[in-house]
């Protein structure tokens, strides 16, 4: 509203204009400075007089039962101020984000390689550590349940959790499932519909976040009786919610207050150090700081769950789709973390932006003695995409089909249904994503004469001088749900207050959201900006003194926080204005605030802004729900399960050494549909990262496990793209606004990390000619070697 | 162990220091200079690098003793002495390369050791520059801009001398 110009008032126009800090800007980050200075105070920069270390004793077992834990020689250890076991757990023993299947610290068994068994608090990390080790724990090691066939066989393999424990309607070691059946489903009668069937077996590597802060946070007692937790979350609520049955305390004695971030991408969905650091400071009356390795990081995080699927689609001479089936299998690991929503995206959106008119899906995650899995940007979705993109590459050749064009003919559009059942109600634009991503300008064509090695598989190394070297292209598209879905509630709040300071109007917006790095800080100052025509904005620590802002996951901060932002500054704008008309009779219906002044299009500048207040502040608080969905039916799959879908095509370019099997991407072009794009420059930041995290799943990401046992918890072993891995990554974005939303903005960090994946994939096939049926590629798939 | 050094140009003690403590660990935890970040702690992420006698280091790698009289500057010590930012803390700002932020004290040393060697590095010379410092917010596009920024700057500010 605040950029409406004013006929015939050349003397508004100058206030009339919208701040360039507003909505649609890129202003610069609020807290870019301290960052750079390096006086951002992260969640391991924390300190405290007296503080102590806390650290964790961790299974070196995926499966075994613990007979005796004897604490006694660790507690002599000098400096060591307390040593907790389960038995040292006040309240509940168990917690978990879906279900309460996790205990604080193991509990006459462990489940995973990693869990966390026992506590140390000392004066220093080293003396922690070294107490840990002195822990004796006896241990009846049992063969560990970890493959697909071991889960769905206990009666032969055993129970991951025995069939009493903490499992809801789960058979066997099935944690979670979902079945769906659209159209006449896939019978012998519908394949024989089609005129062309392919069907392919597909396989997806645990992928870890490898977020670079590590886990970390300060606990501190406090004179109530309760404690003050400064940590790095994405959901400060949710952890207060968990953690304070199990210290046995009251919600409003848990009070956390969000450190500084170093990145999130799903991997802090979860409780890691809150509850063990909150456990030792209780006991020892002392701040207790926490900070993870990075091999405990490994450990203490869930990660992307691997994925097993089968597809098989049918479609006619023609190209159109006729049928779909599938079944994913997605290992959650010990605990259920967020399987339950994993796998409602994969079943809900595993068949892809597709016009599909019957469609049979089963999705299920199982539990097993492999490290949990949970939230990962994309999940669910990233890995169903590597699934039936795949199979639209393996269609398009069975037909002698352009790929792109294969996918266009059959691409969802505004007014279609998902196999769901829902109806798109919101702009998709699935056709046009793909084919502006085929008509951005190509990389010019590898020039063996003058080329420089560096830029070559293998870079630095100097594998090649251009030898064997086979350049590929490959396309794909995804889909992605926005916000929480299935019925959830996921409402923001926030609290707007607009006041004068130090001669200036200054709103100061208070949410509980977790700024993980995305610059959802930056797109609240700009929405107070926009809304309450003022420059000065103040972002208020975010804590627990304000109402829930939901997570920062599921593309929904900006959409659900950012909404709730908007309501209560509109809210402010209301009660300001009608004090307005209350002191000073102003009838007219146009009012606004803009450039720091009340103005009518009709009648001009009425009153400065700081005149209006005086000395009184304007305060607001709202919540933001969105639109209510519904859980999908059981057996059918169907319902209006999702808030907002959203959508990214991608080109990749590569060039392999086909003699060696090394990958470089040469070139990841991306195209997506934001809605609105609230703050440019980050809309394109949010698609880059998110395109180089799929990049690493494609050809370098994987937790190894190998019988339960992680074999590679280090940045040394498992590799995430450095910048020479990482290509140039031009983003072109479309603004079609989805008129459910705030602004009609689309959720914007998950999409392109769930559809560049297949691309890269594709580009390396059209280059070797192998089927490449699993993620990561590695050298050994593109030689022959394994 | 008592380890006396200087860092950011002002001198420094550290009591109590056991020996088997990084330079990372002492700056962050004993003389109050968190900004190098603690990512990795292996010499992997980069995201601690320091000048050490002017050269970059992973100072996680770096036992506290061997810092004993020599001269570390940090991300803290690259801006001036008004406090204002320095050319490359700027240009990462004014780039939107700070997302999360951790891997950005690593990345402006490493950025400023190789413009004061190069002030106009090729696209292919700052990918390998930069290749021992990782980022996992940004996909780097932004990264590099912020360096061909700083590069512009580094060279605009040249010519005007």
């Amino acid at each position: 509203m605040t950029t409406r110009t004013i006929q015939g008032q050349k003397n508004l126009q100058k206030i009339n204009q919208a701040s360039k800090d507003g909505i649609g800007g890129s202003p610069l980050r609020p807290d870019g400075t301290l960052k750079v200075k390096g006086e951002f105070a992260y969640s391991s920069d924390l300190w405290h007089e007296d503080m102590l270390w806390g650290t964790a004793l961790r299974s070196p077992h995926p499966r075994a039962n613990i007979l005796s834990v004897d604490v006694s020689e660790a507690l002599a250890v000098p400096g060591v101020y307390a040593v907790l076991t389960h038995e040292d757990v006040p309240g509940e023993k168990y917690y978990g984000l879906e279900i309460a299947d996790q205990p604080a610290l193991a509990i006459d068994k462990v489940r995973y390689h990693g869990e966390a068994i026992a506590l140390v608090a000392a004066d220093h990390p080293e003396t922690a550590r070294r107490a840990v080790k002195k822990i004796k724990v006896e241990y009846e090691v049992l063969t560990p349940i970890t493959t697909e066939e071991q889960c769905l066989d206990p009666e032969t393999h055993g129970y991951v959790h025995e069939p009493h424990e903490y499992r809801s309607h789960a058979y066997g070691n099935v944690c979670h499932e979902q079945r769906l059946v659209s159209g006449l489903g896939v019978t012998d009668e519908v394949r024989a519909l089609a005129d062309v069937v392919v069907s392919g077996e597909y396989e997806v590597g645990m992928q870890d976040q490898a977020f670079l802060g590590p886990e970390s946070g300060l606990a501190v007692p406090a004179e109530d009786g309760g404690v003050d937790l400064y940590v790095a979350t994405q959901w400060l609520h949710v952890d207060r919610q968990q953690m304070a049955p199990v210290l046995d305390l009251p919600l409003e004695k848990v009070r956390l207050t969000l450190a500084g971030v170093g990145g999130a991408f799903g991997g802090r969905e979860d409780l890691s150090m809150q509850i063990h650091a909150c456990l030792l400071a209780l006991r020892t009356g002392k701040p207790v700081k926490i900070v993870y390795a990075r091999d405990e990081s490994f450990f203490g995080h869930v990660h992307r769950h691997p994925a097993r699927m089968r597809y098989e689609h049918g479609a006619t001479r023609d190209g159109k789709l006729v049928f779909a089936d599938c079944r994913i299998v997605l290992d959650g690991g010990a605990y259920a973390s967020a399987s339950p929503a994993v796998v409602g995206n994969a079943a809900s959106l595993g068949h892809g932006p597709y016009v599909i008119p019957n469609v049979r899906m089963h999705a299920i995650a199982l539990y097993s003695n492999n490290p949990s899995c949970g939230a990962m940007r994309g999940f669910g979705a990233v890995q169903a995409a590597f699934g039936y993109e795949s199979q639209m590459d393996r269609l398009a050749e069975a037909l002698g089909m352009d790929p792109v064009e294969l996918r266009q003919l059959n691409a969802v559009t505004q007014g279609d249904r998902m196999p769901t059942g829902q109806e798109i109600d919101a702009p998709a634009p699935v056709a046009e994503l793909l084919q502006r991503v085929k008509d951005m300008p190509l990389p010019p064509p590898l020039d063996l004469e003058h080329l420089d090695v560096r830029t070559l598989p293998g870079a630095l190394s100097n594998t090649s001088h251009g030898e064997g070297i086979v350049r590929g292209v490959g396309y794909s598209v995804g889909i992605k749900n926005v916000g929480f879905s299935e019925g959830f509630d996921d409402y923001s709040t926030a609290r707007v207050r607009l006041e004068v300071i130090g001669g200036e109007p200054v709103a100061m917006v208070h949410t509980a959201m977790a700024e993980v790095g995305q610059g959802g800080v930056t797109v609240h100052a700009q929405i107070a900006r926009t809304e309450l025509g003022v420059e000065q904005v103040t972002i208020h620590p975010a804590n627990t003194e304000v109402g829930s802002a939901g997570s920062t996951s599921a593309s929904r901060q900006t959409y659900m926080t950012g909404g709730a932002v908007k309501l209560a500054a509109e809210a402010v704008r209301h009660e300001l204005l009608e004090r307005g008309r209350h002191r000073y009779g102003w009838t007219q219906d146009d009012l606004a605030l803009v450039g720091g002044k009340v103005v009518s299009a009709s009648a001009g500048v009425l009153i400065p802004i700081v005149d209006l207040l005086g000395e009184d502040a304007v305060e607001q608080t709202r919540e933001h729900h969105h639109r209510p969905t519904v859980p999908f039916d059981k057996e059918t799959g169907q319902g209006f399960g999702h808030v907002q879908y959203t959508f990214c095509a991608n080109r990749a370019v590569v060039d392999v050494d086909v003699e060696l099997g090394l990958v470089k991407v040469v070139e990841l072009t991306a195209v997506q549909d934001v809605g609105k794009a609230l703050n440019p420059l980050s809309v394109v930041g949010q698609i880059q990262g998110g395109c180089t995290q799929a990049l690493g799943l494609a050809v370098m990401e994987e937790i190894v496990v190998e019988d339960g046992k992680v074999r590679n918890a280090s940045f040394t072993d498992y590799l995430i793209p450095t910048i020479l891995d990482t290509p140039p990554i031009p983003v072109q974005i479309l603004e079609l606004p989805d008129p459910h939303a705030p602004y009609g903005l689309r959720g914007v960090g998950e999409a392109p990390t769930v559809s560049a994946t297949p691309s890269i994939v594709a580009a390396i096939r059209q280059a070797t000619g192998k089927a490449l049926n699993r993620i990561p590629v590695r050298p050994e798939h593109l030689t022959d070697t394994l | 162990m008592r380890v006396t050094f200087s860092a950011n140009g002002k001198p420094v003690e550290a009591d109590d220091v056991w020996e088997g403590e990084s330079l990372l660990y002492v700056l962050r935890e004993r003389v109050g200079l968190p900004g190098s970040k603690n990512a990795c702690e292996q010499g992997e992420c980069g995201s601690c690098t320091v000048y050490l006698d002017g050269v970059p280091v992973c100072s996680c790698l770096v036992a506290a003793g061997q810092v004993q009289g020599r001269e570390v500057r940090t991300v803290e010590g690259l801006a001036g002495e008004d406090g204002e930012l320095g050319l490359v803390q700027q240009a990462f700002v004014d780039a939107g390369a700070v997302q999360c932020g951790f891997c950005t004290p690593g990345l402006l040393v490493q950025t400023d050791a190789l413009l004061a060697a190069d002030p106009q590095p090729s696209d292919t010379d700052i990918r390998e520059a930069l290749s021992g410092n990782l980022c996992r917010c940004t996909g780097y596009e932004k990264i590099m801009d912020a360096v061909r920024l700083a590069s512009a700057r580094t060279c605009a500010r040249g010519a005007e001398k």
